[in-house]
């Protein structure tokens, strides 16, 4: 009888659509309805308060051929490539860490410091860490002798990496976590077992900890590429895209379609773009990342 | 290891800590500044004198505003994404229906999207319900961008709670939403917790959605409103400084009492792509 009760009470539609409504319809008409209006706008000439004119795939193909868009997609790209080559770094540091050193678990957390803090006020700091005059790194620099050190944030051909330092500072502790938790997983058994057998440290980090760990390697992978795919907060804050489209992303020139030059038609179908090109690259990294067997110990 | 051995990899991981934390260091130092010492003296030299008056100055000249708007904004987002996260989760992993497969995963696919691409539509539906230069468009975008992530951090405790606690529940004539507020929302306490400061994180550091939605100054927060303020500032280095502490204080102090809390917290948000 009490479970009779129990499956009555727990499959009465009424209470099924209570408890899911408020997230699903939330879900619902703030992410996924925009989503599909931003292909749709995308068909429109329109300035974002006039009337909408349908012109068809014409936003579509001046995107495709819109040399601006490709240089951003390629900013963004070398971001993403940048990201997933620090993860290297991340990786050694997490090795070390996780090697029973004392007082792991703080340094770990202080590493992290720099993730809990907003883009902008990142931004902020590393425009003031970057000032040409009165910044610390151009200060240290000529305190060593470099009398005419760069203009980081002025500089075209500089300026995509001077933007991913911040980028690589923001996120080490995020990723070094992760990896931390990852081998702190490995069995010691299996460590010491490779020690006996004569095996160096160096040994044991890339013949056992990295296999162990290439499962946790090939989600952050993803991490770093869509992750980049995605940036804005920080470039927008600490350059704008500048100078002159040198540090322009792809959601940061989509952003001043619309929001700088009103050209809202072109800024959803380039906003979309960005929606596919996101996708399709989770895809593929999601499939050329993946792990076949399932380690097991 | 021998000891040379490890004191290398001590210095290695020293250097480490040094770089992700000299740059904040520098910042609370030149915060308590005036732009002569700033300019003039070394930059890790402690001030000759503490200048907080450039807090004062600043949370006076409007900051105080911002700061109050981003607290009950992140405050309110938080309360409806874990309450409507927490049902929602409750009836996809207790109750029977059919579809709840395929809503589970429709929540899921909401991980992945980038938000720019909905920003352009968003507006425009704000606008058409005249919600634009409202704080309540800011408080619903939060909620339902923030309703994935949260679910997923829920689901797996959700999945682990014991069948027996329902049917005892049921058995002694205890009404379905008298269970789910008194005994089952009790019992997922933990793992609320843990939504609750990766919302917290989320919410006070967002940026775009006040940044498109939001243009009246008495409802911007604290990300929006810093870059403003500092551009009235420019060169008044030790009032940049103090309005960036204010700023990213209570995250931090929020760090330093739930520390375990946020590692959680911020390893389970690595789904989040």
């Amino acid at each position: 009888m009490g479970l009779n009760a129990m499956n009555k009470v727990m499959s009465n539609k009424l209470h099924i659509a209570l408890y899911i409504a408020p997230a699903l319809l939330l879900v619902s008409v703030l992410v996924f309805i925009p989503l599909i209006l931003s292909g749709y706008y995308g068909l429109m000439d329109w300035d974002g308060i006039g009337a909408k004119t349908f012109i068809g795939l014409e936003n579509y193909i001046t995107g495709i051929q819109d040399s601006k868009f490709w240089d951003s997609a390629l900013h963004s790209f070398l971001l993403a490539v940048f990201s997933t080559l620090s993860l290297a770094i991340y990786l050694a540091v997490s090795i070390i860490l996780a090697s029973k050193i004392k007082g792991a678990d703080l340094l770990r957390k202080i590493y992290l410091i720099p993730m809990l803090l907003s883009s902008v006020a990142i931004a902020q700091l590393w425009i003031k860490v970057y000032n040409p005059s009165s910044g610390i790194l151009n200060t240290f620099l000529r305190s060593i002798g470099i009398e005419n050190p760069p203009n980081w944030l002025a500089d075209p051909t500089i300026v995509l990496f001077a933007i991913f330092i911040p980028i690589l500072w923001q996120y080490a502790g995020f990723y070094i976590l992760i990896y931390y938790a990852a081998l702190k997983n490995i069995p010691e058994s299996l460590i010491e077992a490779a020690r006996i057998d004569g095996a160096t440290p160096f040994q044991i980090a890339t013949r056992i900890k990295l296999p162990l760990i290439k499962e946790v390697v090939s989600v952050t992978i993803v991490l770093a590429i869509v992750g980049s795919l995605k940036y804005f907060d920080l470039i927008y804050v600490m350059t704008a895209g500048g100078p002159n489209g040198a540090s322009e992303v792809m959601a940061s020139y989509m952003y001043k379609l619309a929001f700088n030059s009103y050209n809202f038609g072109y800024g959803s179908a380039i906003g979309f773009l960005l929606l596919i090109i996101t996708m399709v690259v989770t895809v593929i990294v999601r499939k050329v990342t993946a792990t076949k067997e399932r380690i097991e110990y | 290891m021998n000891r040379i051995g490890y004191f290398f990899l001590y210095l290695a991981l020293i250097v480490v800590a040094m770089f992700q934390i000299l740059p904040l260091i520098w910042l609370f130092i030149f915060s308590l500044k005036d732009n002569r010492e700033i300019f003039a003296g070394s930059p890790f030299a402690l001030p000759s004198e503490f200048r907080w008056e450039n807090y004062a100055k600043v949370w006076d000249g409007g900051i105080g505003v911002y700061f109050f708007n981003s607290v009950w904004i992140t405050v309110v987002a938080i309360i409806l994404t874990v309450l409507f996260a927490s049902m929602a989760t409750f009836a996809i992993t207790r109750m029977r229906w059919k579809l709840s497969g395929l809503v589970l995963g429709l929540f899921m696919i909401g991980l992945m999207i980038p938000i720019h691409s909905a920003l352009i539509p968003l507006y425009s539906m704000f606008m058409g319900v005249g919600m634009i230069d409202n704080p309540w468009s800011i408080v619903l975008t939060y909620t339902a961008y923030n309703l994935p992530i949260t679910m997923m951090i829920l689901l797996g405790f959700y999945y682990t709670l014991p069948k027996e606690v329902e049917e005892a529940a049921i058995i002694d004539g205890c009404s379905i939403h008298r269970m789910f507020f008194r005994i089952i929302l009790p019992m997922t306490t933990p793992v609320m917790a843990t939504t609750v400061v990766i919302n917290m994180i989320y919410n006070w550091n967002e940026f775009v959605f006040v940044n498109t939605f939001i243009s009246s100054e008495k409802y911007k927060t604290l990300t929006v409103g810093i870059q403003n303020f500092i551009g009235q500032y420019m060169t008044d280095w030790g009032a940049i400084g103090a309005t960036l502490i204010i700023s990213v204080l209570p995250i931090i102090i929020a760090f330093i009492f739930f520390s375990n809390k946020v590692v959680e917290g911020i390893s389970s948000s690595a789904v989040k792509g």
